[in-house]
């Protein structure tokens, strides 16, 4: 039990609270993409697998070329087809979205481990640490958030213009719409289709920064699937977040301590040492319940500021097509 | 502004909706469009707005031939258009339903939309919060909240398809005063319709379609029977209620009281006799869903006691009234009535008598196939429930009710029905009323609730405030209830 106290206390030292931002900037990019997506409309189920796909080719690119930032681009154009492929098959060709996400999230993982297999194990290639100049020395918040490098940065960007663009943007409310009802969309003169190319090929690109930044800044190097089940992650944050941007972020941070926690037990309890680690996956999937619980909700419509922080419904038209003749 | 619209086609695989249709609208009047259930009414209209694009045909506006690709391109000619189910995003407040769609600058700004909403608020006398989720709003109030929009944008044809079907009287005459203001101002409105008397009441021409061509125009006014003999090629009778004795008792109510929220706190007793017909009337949302789902025990009261030709089946469940030839057809027709996906033959095997485990499939179409022939349902044994249009929804739903029930609850049994399939719902209704059904039916539609009740419920939030007897009062009296107000109270306020 007192192992247990000290592997919670150690989780308030600024070191571990550093460390859980920097380690979610590939969570972070990756679900604020799959939130785009799924907001307008489509579900990328290939997360799992694009992500990795991509974590590759970033990898791949910065190794070849040298120049570690070469690999994002490369990671991006990888998401960026695999999500374009979902988009297509679904509007153009009607097929299920969910199906089709699926059959790419087995292709693309078995394809990064056939084509990563003579990278396993190479000299990995690196963000470069950049701490802020004058932001870094504030005390507590310099260095849990701005001692870290550029990736690190651009994820808490990323963050928020994901929530300024769907909230304070009239682009971000009209691709609200094409999620929400296309058919309303439609007859207010908006391209539903058109835009919800646009922001599934957008949300793919993130999703495939987030596998660059975690081949290239979270986890260095390449060896087999190294960010399997993160994408699964990313899609039970999209939902325990609400699909929205901020709930989101916070849902990854929650998921980083979490496994941060886990790592801090592991000297306490030596012989679970196996298990620790996993149990952040789990725990997360129970904090999905726990969220759209229906007697806690119902409980919680007695206080309408927490019930209006924790509901979540999904966009009405999520994972359908739209055609009109 | 003048429109024409010159031998528009549009199909749907087999099915011509528009099939080479002419038409002129001139500025600043008010056109109405009638036609049955299925004539192509909503397909012509969306047509018009961009929504689809025309196989074949011309659009010309003020001489000026328009293309229109898109919905985008009729808002930019200036046309709008109020669908039959208001296309707004009930998640979204009221605001975001306003600007979403418009043109301006990245930012958004609410602020200054909301100013603006406000502003041609006032001027039509509507009123919102703007940051209310518009899934609170009453369908009157989508509607309202529709047509400012289109005026913001700049609408100059302004297209309604049955703008009526879900709103009280009161919003009604608030949206006839709206469109007559605008026609007076040199908007150019089209009115779809299937009530002669709103037609009548509001607009200087009228166009008639039938299965997809125009069969005939008018100035108004128009002898109502006219249009009618257009539309259907033959002049219907409007069959009225005989006399039917009144039998035992077949739905007791004794002072039932609900959980708290769902109806007000007064307990509330009803006796409805073996052949007798009861109206429910009332704003949408004044507890008369609550009302019917505790009458076929879908709800259970939590005092009092429910009692079907004398069984006490208080807090029983759905099946024993079901089994006690209670029946309750709800208003979604589609969402709780019929299964979409299934087929008119499949719908009568899950809901027919026969309980042996392997189904026989030759039988089962060849009912069905009776059973189209008998209740006149457009379609096949195979066409799916979605497929067929409301007024063939309704039909099967009646087609499928067991033979000798004791007591039929219906929600609006005649929404969006054209006036011939309406009157053939009500002589099925009349004909089970005289074998002795007791009928309870809400309806928002006053005419039919004083033709065809012997008495009617007011509802007012959560309670009865009236019963009347509907021989002796008017559409006037029960207007004022559904207000809550009532005649003598009325009286004194004025006197
Ligand atoms: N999107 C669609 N796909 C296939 N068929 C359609 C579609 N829309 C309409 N139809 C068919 O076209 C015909 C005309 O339908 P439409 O909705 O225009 O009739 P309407 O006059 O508006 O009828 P109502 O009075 O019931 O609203 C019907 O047979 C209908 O089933
Ligand atoms: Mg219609």
């Amino acid at each position: 039990m007192s192992g247990f106290f000290t592997a919670f206390l150690e989780m308030f030292d600024t070191a571990t609270i550093s460390s859980i931002v920097a380690g979610a900037s590939a969570l972070m990019f990756a679900t604020m993409g799959e939130t785009i997506s799924e907001k307008a409309g489509v579900i990328n189920l290939s997360v799992d697998g694009s992500m990795m796909l991509a974590a590759l080719a970033g990898f791949v690119i910065a190794f070849e070329t040298d120049v570690v930032w070469l690999g994002f681009p490369a990671a991006a154009a990888v998401g960026m087809a695999v999500a374009l492929l979902i988009a297509f098959s679904n509007i153009k060709l009607g097929l299920n979205q969910i199906a089709v996400g699926f059959v790419l999230f087995a292709l693309s993982t078995e394809l990064s481990r056939f084509l990563g297999n003579s990278y396993v194990g190479r000299p990995p290639v690196g963000v470069p640490a950049w701490d802020i100049p004058g932001l870094s020395s504030i005390p507590f918040f310099g260095p849990v958030l701005f001692d870290h490098n550029l990736v690190v940065y651009l994820s808490y960007l990323t963050v928020i213009a994901t929530y300024l663009l769907m909230y304070r943007t009239r682009k971000g409310l009209e691709m609200q719409g094409i999620g929400e009802r296309p058919e309303a969309a439609h007859a207010r003169g908006i391209p539903v289709n058109k835009l919800r190319y646009f922001y599934t090929a957008l949300g793919g690109a993130l999703i495939g920064i987030g596998g660059a930044a975690f081949s290239l800044d979270v986890k260095l190097g390449w060896s087999d699937r190294p960010t399997r089940n993160l994408g699964w992650i990313v899609l039970a944050i999209v939902i325990f977040g609400g699909w929205h941007p901020l709930r989101a972020a916070i849902g990854v941070l929650l998921f980083g301590a979490l496994q941060a926690f886990a790592i801090n037990l592991i000297p306490e309890f030596p012989s679970l040492s196996q298990v620790l680690p996993s149990i952040p996956f789990p725990a997360m999937i129970l904090a999905l319940v726990v969220v759209n619980w229906k007697a806690l909700l119902k409980w919680l419509d007695r206080y309408p500021f927490l019930r209006a922080i924790l509901r979540s419904d999904p966009p009405t038209a999520i994972g359908t097509a739209f055609e009109v003749d | 502004m003048s429109l024409e619209l010159r031998e528009i086609h549009k199909h749907f695989g087999p099915v011509r909706a528009n099939d080479g249709i002419t038409l002129t609208v001139e500025t600043g009047t008010l056109h109405g469009l009638l036609g049955e259930n299925g004539a192509g009414k909503s397909t012509l209209m969306k047509v018009l707005s961009g929504f689809h694009s025309a196989d074949s045909g011309e659009i010309v506006l003020d001489g000026k031939q328009i293309k229109l690709a898109s919905p985008h391109d009729a808002i930019a000619a200036g046309i709008g258009m109020l669908h039959q189910d208001p296309l707004v995003f009930l998640p979204f407040s009221v605001i975001d339903n306003f600007v979403l769609g418009s043109p301006g600058a990245w930012r958004l700004d609410r602020r200054a939309a909301e100013i603006e909403l406000n502003e041609l608020c006032e001027r039509y006398g509507f009123n919102f919060d703007a940051h209310t989720p518009v899934r609170l709003l009453t369908v009157g109030e989508r509607q309202q909240l529709e047509i400012v929009r289109l005026l913001w944008l700049g609408a100059r044809v302004l297209i309604l398809d049955e703008p009526t079907t879900g709103i009280s009287a009161d919003q009604r005459s608030k949206l006839f005063a709206t469109l007559k203001a605008l026609a007076a101002e040199g908007m150019s409105v089209i009115f779809v319709s299937h009530k002669l008397e709103e037609v009548a009441d509001l607009c200087q021409r009228v166009t008639v379609m039938t299965r997809g061509k125009v069969v005939g125009e008018a100035e108004l006014p128009t002898p109502p029977e006219r249009l009618v003999e257009m539309m259907f090629g033959q002049v219907i009778e409007i069959q009225d209620r005989s006399d039917v004795g009144l039998g035992v008792s077949h739905l007791e109510l004794d002072s039932i009281q609900t959980a708290s929220g769902l109806l007000s706190e007064e307990p509330i007793s009803l006796d409805v006799k073996s052949g007798e017909v009861i109206g429910i009337a009332g704003m949408e949302g004044s507890g008369q869903d609550t009302f019917l789902r505790l009458c076929c025990g879908m709800r259970a009261p939590m005092k009092g006691t429910v009692a079907i030709t004398g069984d006490d089946l208080t807090g029983k469940h759905y099946r024993e009234f079901l089994n006690a030839n209670v029946k309750y057809l709800p208003a979604g027709r589609l969402e709780e009535g019929l299964i979409e996906g299934l087929t008119i033959t499949e719908h009568f095997v899950l809901t027919g008598q026969d309980t042996s485990f392997i189904i026989d499939w030759g039988a089962a179409r060849k009912r069905a196939k009776e059973l189209i022939d008998d209740y006149g349902i457009k379609g096949t044994e195979n066409s799916t429930a979605e497929s067929l249009s409301g007024g063939n929804q309704q039909r099967l739903l009646l087609a499928m009710l067991s033979e000798d029930l004791k007591v039929l609850l219906m929600e609006h049994p005649t929404r969006g029905l054209d006036i011939e399939s309406a009157d053939w719902v009500w002589e099925q209704l009349l004909a089970r009323r005289q074998e002795g059904t007791a009928i309870v039916f809400a309806s928002a539609d006053l005419d039919e609730l004083l033709r065809y009740s012997d008495r009617i419920l007011v509802f007012f939030s959560g309670r009865i405030i009236g019963e009347l007897d509907a021989a002796a009062t008017n559409v006037d009296e029960i207007g004022l209830l559904i207000g809550g107000r009532s005649l003598g109270a009325e009286a004194a306020a004025s006197s």
